[in-house]
């Protein structure tokens, strides 16, 4: 029997409903007036002032394309539905508009900036989309899944509350596994000097430990010296830079980045994660005041690039099945590992077939931007959001592909919810499980 | 009549080129002085290489992928901003103009020429005012601003192809061109229509972030 | 403090055959060496199942199932976490506490090395234990773990009402707070971070949080009365034991003292400041606009910036010379007094002072992808497969430089180069 999928609007999200109760108009519009006088500038008003309603951007959403081209959903629709009647109207909006706004903002849009590429004037609507969530946190209305999680890595520095001990604990068990398989196997904890450090997102050490040993597995093999951190800056995700909470960002990006400091590694490398790399490498450093990351990120694609391109890490036997490559957003329109991704891809593999478009014009996951972390209440208005990326995903796999390579966290549980969803057989892995199943181990292994 | 003619042409021409020119100065310097005040991080990542790089791309018509998603559009929009611009600009009339004032001349186009340019630039507004009305997620985000803008921008031409062609006859028709001409101008800086400045710097901006930063195409 | 007076200052070398170790067990982990230099020390793996900790060759008299975090103490004996049937415990020198734990991690040490704190984990519940003493009270979480300079008081911040991070409002009204030798605050916080111990170990200051957006500093539990949108750590001036932190208000960062503003001049960021030794002066890193940092002292900036970082701002021991490390693009110099060095690093570990007055910084640096010592600028000429940071005698003439190449270790005491 199936449920009725609600509408988008009709979605109740308690955290934001308790947020609502307690706001007044006046709250209201002394929240948005201040930061919209206090934190924006040039840069906003120039897009307000240029923008000429074109309506062109509207073909690079998702879920426009997905939502039967409805104008709700393109990039300047969703502009006109939170900023400009903010601007109009000096602040004075009232709740069921900051309803409104924190769907639109926090759900209806993955900050992927594909609409970038497709406004003449390079407006960055995405950034507006930060403008109203920034708001939102001042308004207290974060949906409630993301707030938790913003809650986590303010308590923890890690976004999924996990104790210190369980950290160390973690890596020590995956070592130990790890040495069933490769006796002189080491995760060297707090190694001073050592080259690289090396940072994962908090879901690893949750659920996802085995993602850890694949890594020191492949650390190993390629002879790294490298190390992670015992105490807190292991982490590298960021949710409060989803929800504005850029004090919070700020704090747990300078956390990661002393980490590294305190080890004096020449670099930190980085899990196959889209949102921590943008957040290490380009957003989180800027409020801190540096221009540049202050210790060199490199994110796991151009990591396994350079393994594979120096012959450090050598493939025995290549991975047999067909693959089709997701374009991650973070890392390809907003880092250029897409061309790296694809000489990697090629070194697994002898069959990529490719989805269209791709590299930059990618489609996102419909994952990204915090939006999958807004919750169960939002997930099956997510999927149906992103239609367009099921359909690409139909269409390798009927052109033969048998897995699908995501090489970031947040791409990989949005794509598994869609192929999950429509019933398309794609096995979806990431590219440290084939170049673990397929690199040459050393003698005496396993 | 000639005292008016002479004040359109006069005064009101000055005082259209003093909004339009110091218009678009000040908004360039507030600009400016706002980045240095709010965001001076934005001067660490402008490049002069990737802000040109990305402004190429996008000249070139059907270069960039948003242009190729809609080649109608983009057709039309080309082909409206560059009669737009070239149309008023090598006018043998309006050189003439600068000539008797200024002793300053330059080539100028067939008259019959600018006349088809001209049919150009209104029947693009005719287009785009129609593309607002019929494409639902433009119309969605339209307001009666962005139809009077057409109606800004049209109004010169619609007129100076009239006057050019002397109907009705007699003066009334040049005095509503030079009015609305100027009227065009003066506005340029305190509506949207000033993307004409700002686009540059903001595609210069992104362009800087996606090439310097990114290392990513914005095209 | 290290009392160094009482070390073997005469010149010349002193080696430890550490290559043979490498034949003698299944695995050597990372060397680490005393601060007097006379021993060298590595978690070494025996078999499988079995672990010791190897120090001038001589093994613990006790193996045990893991063993991680060997460290020396300042007073130079050998320290690690290690476990045995699945507890855990710390080992000084061999010798365990009495006491072991379901977990153990983030020891700290007393300035002298007499005493050693560390954050446990029993049933589920967290605490510190000092000299394998546990706290009288346990909580739910605990976090940024402190020890008092002179080593007799334990802090930490724990959570001390039961409230899920998802249960937003009563995790907003504020769950967190500090304990000192296991007793809580009264007062609670949405978040407790960086505690910080006065000198004389009596008080305590924390950065705090007491909404999502209203951030100040706590001492002793009281917060200030002014409310920030951020906050850094704070620190006690050693003399008047004033409080001193980073305060971020309209976008910019100032420096506050008891909540009142001490340096008027904002900065794109400031953080990690150090008092003299005296308490006379504070400096701090900051930078003076987007991208540009530097070396802040009483307010005002070095007249140098750099665009990559600026780390490990220290203090010469009378108080008068400031050093600090600064990396440009991909490479790292020495900075003193707010002149750069002319050679650059692949890497530098923290400066360290002559403690005659003399102004002397020795650096252990990465330079061509080797190891070697620099000092007021001059390179020693021999490279070195690992090193351990220098350290200057007394009198401010000669230097410890602990080494190791292929043949082993190495401690050399030279003439100041």
């Amino acid at each position: 029997m199936n449920e009725r999928h609600k509408e988008p609007s009709e979605i109740m999200d308690d955290g934001v409903e308790a947020a609502l109760s307690r706001l007044t108009p006046e709250k209201i519009q002394a929240v948005i007036n201040s930061v919209l006088k206090g934190e924006t500038g040039a840069r906003f008003k120039a897009y307000m002032d240029t923008c000429i309603h074109c309506g062109l951007c509207s073909e690079a959403c998702q879920f426009f394309l997905s939502r039967d081209r409805d104008p709700h959903y393109s990039p300047v629709g969703k502009v006109k539905q939170t900023v400009w009647p903010m601007v109009k109207n000096k602040g004075r909006v009232d709740t069921d508009f900051i309803r409104r706004a924190v769907r639109i903002a926090h759900t209806e849009c993955n900050l992927c900036k594909r609409c970038v590429a497709f406004c003449p004037f390079g407006i960055d609507i995405a950034y507006l989309m930060t403008v109203v969530r920034r708001i939102i946190h001042k308004l207290g209305a974060t949906p409630l899944y993301l707030q938790d999680t913003a809650h986590s890595h303010a308590s923890t520095m890690n976004q999924m509350w996990v104790k210190e001990d369980e950290w160390i604990d973690t890596l020590q068990w995956q070592e130990d596994e790890a040495r069933a398989e490769i006796p002189s196997l080491r995760i060297p904890l707090d190694k001073e000097g050592a080259e690289i450090m090396y940072s994962v997102i908090a879901p690893e050490p949750k659920f996802q430990a085995q993602l850890i040993y694949q890594a020191a597995a492949i650390m190993h093999v390629a002879g790294v010296d490298w190390t992670m951190p015992s105490d807190i800056g292991w982490d590298n995700s960021d949710m409060a830079m989803f929800t504005g909470d850029y004090e919070i960002m700020g704090r747990i990006k300078r956390t990661h980045f002393e980490a590294a400091t305190r080890l004096r590694v020449k670099k930190i490398v980085m899990g196959e994660c889209g949102h921590a790399f943008r957040s290490v490498y380009d957003t989180g450093n800027r409020w801190l005041g540096w221009a540049q990351p202050p210790v060199p990120i490199v994110h796991a694609i151009a990591f396994y690039y350079d393994l594979l391109k120096t012959g450090k890490l050598r493939i025995a036997r290549k991975y047999s099945h067909p693959v089709t490559l997701h374009d991650p957003c973070n890392v390809v329109r907003g880092g250029g590992l897409h061309e790296k991704a694809r000489y990697v891809v090629h070194q697994l593999c002898d069959n990529l077939i490719e989805m269209h478009p791709n590299r930059e014009h990618n489609y996102c996951c419909g994952a990204g931007g915090g939006v999958i972390n807004c919750g169960p209440p939002y997930k099956n208005a997510r999927v149906a959001g992103n239609r367009v990326k099921a359909e690409q995903l139909f269409d390798a796999k009927s052109r033969g592909a048998h897995t699908l390579i995501a090489p970031c966290h947040n791409c990989h549980s949005g794509l598994h919810d869609i192929v999950h969803h429509h019933g398309i057989d794609l096995e979806i892995k990431f590219f440290s499980d084939i170049i673990y199943e397929c690199m040459e181990k050393p003698d005496g292994s396993e | 009549m000639t005292s008016l003619y002479a004040f359109v042409a006069g005064p009101l021409a000055w005082a259209a080129f003093l909004f339009f020119f110091g218009g678009l100065c000040y908004r360039l310097l507030s600009m400016l002085r706002q980045v240095r005040q709010s965001e001076p991080f934005i001067f660490s990542y402008m490049s002069l290489r990737y802000s040109l790089r990305s402004i190429l791309h996008w000249l070139i018509p059907f270069f960039a992928m948003g242009w190729r998603r809609n080649p109608i559009l983009t057709g039309v929009t080309f082909i409206f901003h560059i009669s737009l611009i070239a149309a008023p600009v090598f006018i043998v009339s309006h050189v003439v103009l600068w000539d008797e004032a200024w002793n300053l001349s330059w080539w100028t186009l067939p008259d019959a020429v600018v006349d088809v340019m001209t049919l150009v630039v209104v029947a693009a507004c005719l287009f785009f005012a129609l593309r607002r009305v019929l494409r639902p997620e433009v119309r969605f985000v339209s307001d009666a601003s962005d139809y009077l803008l057409l109606v800004l921008t049209a109004a010169p031409f619609v007129t100076g192809f009239l006057a050019y062609h002397q109907w009705p006859a007699g003066p009334w028709m040049t005095i509503a061109h030079m009015v609305s001409g100027e009227l065009l101008l003066a506005l340029i800086p305190f509506t949207r229509l000033r993307h004409m400045l700002s686009g540059w710097l903001t595609r210069a901006y992104i362009g800087s972030e996606f090439g310097a930063v990114r290392h990513a195409r914005d095209w | 403090m290290v009392v160094s007076s009482a070390w073997d200052w005469s010149i010349g070398e002193k080696r430890v055959d550490t290559k043979s170790w490498t034949e003698r067990f299944l695995q050597v982990q990372e060397y680490q060496v005393s601060a007097d230099g006379e021993s060298v020390a590595a978690i070494v793996a025996l078999d499988d199942q079995a672990f010791n900790v190897c120090v001038n060759g001589a093994l613990w008299d006790t193996p045990f199932d893991k063993i991680w975090r060997l460290r020396f103490t300042p007073d130079s004996r050998a320290t690690a976490l290690v476990s045995a049937d699945g507890q855990w415990t710390l080992a000084v020198n061999g010798q365990t506490w009495p006491e072991s734990f379901d977990y153990i991690w983030h020891p700290l040490v007393s300035e002298n090395g007499q005493h050693i704190a560390a954050a446990i984990q029993q049933g589920g519940r967290y605490a510190m234990a000092l000299d394998g003493e546990v706290w009288p009270n346990d909580f739910g979480t605990i976090a940024y773990s402190a020890l008092s300079p002179s080593g007799d008081r334990t802090a930490g911040a724990v959570q001390v009402k039961v409230a899920d991070s998802g249960q937003l409002e009563a995790f907003q009204e504020g769950t967190f707070s500090a304990a000192v030798d296991g007793t809580a605050w009264g007062s609670t916080f949405v978040n407790v971070w960086h505690l910080v111990f006065s000198p004389d170990g009596q008080h305590l200051a924390a950065e705090v949080r007491q909404s999502l957006y209203d951030y100040t500093i706590v001492v002793d539990g009281k917060p200030w009365p002014q409310q920030y949108t951020c906050v850094w750590a704070p620190s006690f001036d050693p003399v008047t034991g004033h409080v001193v932190a980073p305060v971020r208000k309209d976008g910019h960062w100032k420096m506050a003292q008891d909540g009142e503003l001490l340096w008027q001049r904002p900065f794109a960021q400031l953080w990690q400041q150090r008092f003299s030794p005296d308490g006379s002066r504070l400096a701090a890193i900051a930078a003076t606009a987007f991208g540009r940092w530097t070396v802040v002292v009483d307010g005002h900036p070095w007249p140098v910036t750099f665009a990559g970082m600026v780390s490990d701002l220290t203090f010469s021991p009378d108080g008068r010379h400031i050093a600090a490390l600064a990396k440009e693009k991909d490479h790292w110099t020495v900075v003193v007094d707010g002149k750069p060095w002319q050679h650059r690093f692949e890497r530098a570990w923290p400066p360290v002072f002559a403690p005659d007055g003399s102004g002397s910084v020795a650096v252990k640096v990465e330079m061509d992808g080797a190891f070697t010592f620099a000092v007021d600028d001059r390179i020693w000429p021999h490279a070195f497969e690992r090193n351990w940071e220098p350290f200057f005698s007394p009198d401010g003439r000669r230097l410890l430089l602990p080494t190791m190449n292929q043949n082993g270790y190495c401690r050399k005491v030279v003439e100041k180069f």
